[in-house]
């Protein structure tokens, strides 16, 4: 139990160290302004919004609604090969090592609650709604729900993403008086949503990487093919299900050790008693 | 098949395709609608908009 807890604070540290790393710009948490410079064009691996007063990079999902619901291009070619490329070499890794939103509900998760709850019925099934969140939100609405001038709105950041209320809204809102006075409905409901996550967060571990998020959605995919997973040694292995008890993603790495919730945390590996994971 | 997908050439193979993909993206000017979106206060991400 010890050994786990030391691997996680080693994880969260590299978390930590990456989000203070891609959120460097802390001239825009002074004065209120984001970053404007060339690192801007750069996709970041997380869910980072490009509206956090100290994100030096694009938030992907960000940028790949603004791409598909630009008038000239119906297709994220930039943006889907970047997430092709990290997801084909490490699958879910970056939801566990360099996700400043997983960062946060990691942390959260750790406040001491009455109950936690690791599993629900009907957890399953609400695991598949970030894929149709990915697809609606993120690629549909944007590509086909345009205005005038055939520009579609960043749904998904726009309705749902609770990162960017959290990242970018009460920052730049907090530090600018001028916004303040358009402040409506939206931004009333993004933090209701930004309040939901945090409380669901403290009983169930990363309620918005399991159900909603569709960065997570796509690199999902790549978990049974990336270059970097996990193998086990069948030979080795005794089945004694240390490794489930200890995946917070309900993963059991001894039936599918790169299931799609695999979040490439590392739990199972320290869990191990044999070193059957590798 | 799934042999094939297990083996780390499917994801190198992956990767490769990925990099040519973002080749192209580039090449099309997508990374100036990118940086244009990313340097402006998205007004519709922090629920202005």
């Amino acid at each position: 139990m010890v050994k786990r807890n030391i691997n996680e604070w080693k994880r969260h540290r590299v978390q930590a160290l990456w989000t203070l790393l891609t959120n460097s710009y802390l001239t825009g948490f002074l004065q209120g302004k984001i970053y404007r410079g060339n690192l801007k064009k750069i996709c970041l691996p997380g869910l980072n919004c490009y509206s956090c007063p100290g994100a030096i990079g694009a938030c992907p999902i960000g940028a790949m609604q603004a791409v598909i619901g630009s008038w000239n291009f119906k297709f994220a070619f930039y943006v889907a090969g970047f997430l092709m490329f990290v997801g084909a070499v490490t699958g879910r890794f970056v939801c566990g090592w360099l996700c400043p939103f997983g960062l946060i509900q990691d942390l959260l998760h750790k406040i001491p609650f009455p109950k936690k709850i690791t599993t629900f019925p009907g957890d399953k099934p609400l695991r598949k709604l970030k894929y149709v969140v990915l697809v609606l939100f993120v690629i549909l609405l944007p590509m086909f729900l345009v205005d005038i001038l055939g520009q579609g709105a960043p749904y998904f950041c726009k309705f749902i993403c609770p990162a960017g209320t959290l990242e970018g809204g009460l920052p730049l809102v907090l530090l600018n008086k001028s916004m303040h006075s358009a402040i409506g409905w939206l931004y009333a409901w993004k933090n209701l949503l930004l309040f939901v996550t945090i409380i669901i967060s403290l009983f169930i571990y990363r309620p918005f990487c399991k159900y909603i998020c569709p960065l997570g959605a796509i690199y999902s995919v790549f978990n049974p093919v990336s270059v970097f997973r996990y193998r086990v040694d069948k030979n080795k292995c005794t089945d004694c299900g240390a490794c489930a008890k200890a995946c917070k993603m309900q993963v059991n790495p001894a039936e599918n050790a790169n299931d799609l919730e695999c979040i490439r945390c590392g739990a199972c590996k320290k869990a191990c008693p044999v070193k059957a994971i590798r | 098949m799934s042999r094939l997908f297990r083996s780390p050439s499917a994801g190198i193979c992956i990767a490769v395709i990925g990099l040519l993909m973002m080749g192209l993206g580039i090449y099309r000017g997508e990374m100036a609608i990118v940086f244009e979106k990313a340097i402006n206060i998205c007004m519709e991400c922090i629920g202005i908009g």
